[in-house]
């Protein structure tokens, strides 16, 4: 099943103006750095695809706020500009669909816990709010009859594991948006070092 | 001959430059650099999403005996797994190519220590001296480049390293000093990779991404751009990739007759020969043994005392960690530069070492776990901590030597099959208590040397529970004089069936307290020389 566009959510954090221009800064000295004088990026947009393989658009929600919650926007990208979603997204239609429906139950779980603690869906919460839930499944803490297969700690390590993935792996995955987690860290890239990677050319070095 | 690795390829090279005719099956493909880049999620160290270079995850399966007695289905891209490789040029072709020769009490741990309880430590039944020849001809053939002029405990050697050793980084200079400082003996790392043009292949262009890939340039020394080709060059070896090996048939009268394998379409076929050599890593080479029965070896080739499979050993990876106050990154892939082996052997009251070395670069991923105890792992902490120290982490890790134990094996589950209908590995035990003892000591000597280092704060990495075998792999089929206790005689000919060899690090009796890979080469060689000198067209003389 797969819907259109999702939009942002209103508990998801807001792009100030003041960080808006921060992040097209960061891009494009990121990109000149790395390439050459052609700004190829200029700024970074939101990212959730136009379309999911294997999530619905309702399951996709709560999932995009978490991800978010474990690599959040500041000065730098965060998992929902980096398409961390698209990345899990990806894979779970993929390599990885043996856990697909451990995200489908960890999800259900999610808001089934926010919904008991918050009376709102998870990514309707504040971010704030959405932390300390987080925090709880991480630690073990929130109610635990909600949770059964997976549980809250093993859902809480897998979505922490692939958003990691997502955001500083290769972009041809779908996540880490044109290199975005790379440009926080200071990381060139396309690596010039072992590039020339054509007959002779490695010789001429040596 | 069954697997184009390591051993595979050196075996493929000598018997075909010998004049015999040899056929080498492998499972997986040639490897090229381009197919799967620098991409830190299909890479051979962290296959989140594959293995680059085999084997892939839909026909490839094992079965893990939990701590609990349950058991598990695991995958090749999944830790417990404990894949190395399936690929021409196995292992070596994304290794790190650290090329270490083992020192000569490693041959000879027993004599040395005494016996162990609950361990089947033992002496090798070669020692190093008989294997010095066959360590320069791996380091002449495949290219190493290294300098031991300030190594005092490395093991004696008649002929320099053919190339020059590679210069420090900034990590490693810190190192050097600091443990000079100490009086320990740093020296740098010798490595099967190039510091100058060698062999018609170009100097290292310094990749970040290095352990874990293909080099792009083959820079990096594998027996897919150095023996497997010599082999092919004399026209007397034919590589037939795509090929999975099933059994080794062998006839009433205990002589191996060839094998049974399947080829990429799935056809299966027999392929008959005078001998057979299987390399296809100390846990495939176990299972193919165990999956090989017959009239007189009911319990798998090899296998009448029940001692192919057992001792699984790889290596356990301890050291520490440093946060530096300035920035220590460079970028110089693969990063490891220097080591010492003040602590390889002579530690008080434990039995063996390992050396310890600074480490190869962390890609952002693997990054995110360097963390201190306690650190936040998610939220702007990371986030934090990862443009904080990225390039401000100071590392400092090492194989420790160890010590192998009868219940740590590789077995085969009957329940569960491959893609071919073969039963697959069964892995269970774990490894012994004494690891967990020698890797305290050794986390402890790596912190000691990061704070002088200067290191502003400092944490030690630990051994996980469970079982060991992984990249370095070995100790299933071990060789020795003694049938009863051994799998092969010293010359990797199995007991009992005259014209089938091992060529890989299943013979390995101990794994030394470094990265095995020399030693897995200098073996085949010596295994090699063994065939060619024994075999009369037909039979051993």
């Amino acid at each position: 099943m797969n819907g259109g566009p999702v939009q942002p959510t209103a508990g998801a954090p807001g792009l100030s103006r003041r960080s808006a221009i921060k992040l097209i800064a960061v891009g494009s000295l990121g990109v000149a750095a790395g390439v050459g004088a052609t700004a190829l990026v200029t700024r970074i947009d939101r990212s959730e695809p136009s379309r999911y393989f294997a999530f619905t658009p309702e399951e996709a929600l709560p999932l995009v706020a978490l991800c978010e919650q474990l690599i959040p926007r500041d000065d730098a990208a965060g998992a929902t500009d980096a398409g961390v979603i698209a990345y899990i997204d990806r894979q779970l239609a993929g390599p990885l669909a043996r856990h697909r429906g451990t995200y489908r139950a960890g999800i259900r779980s999610l808001q089934l816990t926010s919904q008991r603690l918050y009376q709102l869906p998870f990514e309707t919460l504040g971010f704030g709010q959405q932390t300390s839930l987080a925090a709880m499944l991480e630690a073990g803490l929130s109610p635990e009859e909600l949770w059964g297969e997976p549980s809250q700690k093993a859902f809480f390590n897998l979505v922490l594991d692939h958003t990691r993935q997502g955001f500083y792996g290769s972009p041809r995955h779908g996540g880490n948006r044109d290199y975005t987690s790379y440009r926080m860290l200071g990381l060139a890239y396309p690596n010039l070092i072992g590039q020339n990677r054509y007959p002779g050319a490695g010789r001429l070095g040596g | 001959m069954v697997g184009a690795g390591a051993g595979g390829g050196v075996v493929a090279k000598e018997l075909s430059e010998a004049g015999l005719s040899v056929v080498l099956l492998e499972r997986g493909d040639w490897p090229h650099y381009d197919a799967h880049n620098d991409d830190e999620l299909v890479s051979q160290r962290t296959p989140v999403l594959g293995n680059p270079y085999g084997p892939d995850d839909a026909r490839h399966r094992r079965v893990v005996v939990n701590e609990d007695g349950s058991s598990s289905v695991v995958l090749p891209s999944e830790g417990a797994y404990s894949n190395n490789a399936g690929c021409v040029g196995g292992g070596t072709v994304s290794y790190g190519a650290m090329a270490w020769r083992y020192m000569p009490q490693d041959f000879r741990m027993r004599s040395t220590y005494g016996t162990v309880k609950d361990s089947t430590l033992d002496d090798w039944p070669i020692g190093y001296e008989d294997l010095e020849p066959y360590y320069e001809k791996a380091e002449y053939e495949f290219g190493v480049a290294g300098d031991y002029a300030d190594n005092p405990f490395g093991a004696p050697r008649r002929k320099p390293f053919p190339m020059p050793a590679f210069p420090y980084n900034r990590e490693g200079q810190r190192v050097a000093e600091a443990t000079r400082r100490m009086g320990l003996h740093p020296f740098p790392i010798p490595m099967l990779r190039n510091s100058v043009p060698y062999n018609g292949r170009p100097a290292c262009i310094h990749m970040r991404s290095c352990v874990g890939f293909a080099c792009p340039v083959d820079a990096k020394a594998g027996s897919q751009n150095t023996v497997i080709p010599r082999a092919l060059a004399t026209g007397h070896c034919e590589l037939r990739t795509g090929c999975v090996v099933a059994e080794v048939l062998v006839d009433d009268r205990g002589r191996a007759q060839g094998v049974r394998y399947f080829d990429r379409e799935g056809q299966g076929w027999e392929q008959l020969a005078d001998l057979v050599v299987v390399s296809a890593s100390a846990t495939e080479t176990a299972r193919l043994l165990l999956n090989s029965r017959s009239k007189l070896f009911p319990n798998g080739a090899g296998n009448n005392n029940d001692w192919v499979g057992r001792n699984l050993q790889g290596h356990g990876y301890v050291g520490a960690f440093g946060l530096a106050s300035d920035e220590v990154y460079e970028e110089a892939g693969p990063g490891a530069t220097v080591a010492f082996c003040d602590f390889n052997h002579g530690n008080p009251g434990l039995v063996g070492g390992g050396m310890l070395a600074n480490e190869f670069i962390a890609l952002p991923y693997v990054f995110c776990d360097v963390r201190p105890p306690g650190e936040p792992r998610w939220g702007k902490a990371h986030k934090d901590f990862q443009r904080q120290y990225y390039k401000r982490v100071m590392r400092l890790y090492g194989p420790i030597q160890e010590i192998p134990n009868f219940s740590a094996r590789v077995s085969v589950d009957l329940s569960v099959k491959d893609a071919w209908g073969i039963p697959v590995c069964r892995l269970s035990g774990s490894r012994h208590p004494h690891d967990h003892e020698l890797g305290e000591f050794m986390s402890g000597k790596a912190e000691q040397v990061l704070k002088e280092m200067g290191a502003t704060r400092t944490w030690r990495g630990r051994l996980g529970p469970g079982l060991s075998g992984g990249q370095h792999q070995a100790g299933t089929c071990r060789m020795g004089n003694d049938p009863a206790t051994s799998v092969t005689n010293r010359n990797g000919q199995v007991h009992g069936i005259d014209n089938l060899f091992i060529a890989d690090a299943s013979l390995h009796v101990t794994n030394g307290g470094f990265n095995p890979v020399l030693t897995i080469l200098a073996v085949a060689y010596w295994v090699s020389d063994h065939i060619k000198s024994g075999w009369k067209g037909g039979g051993f003389s």
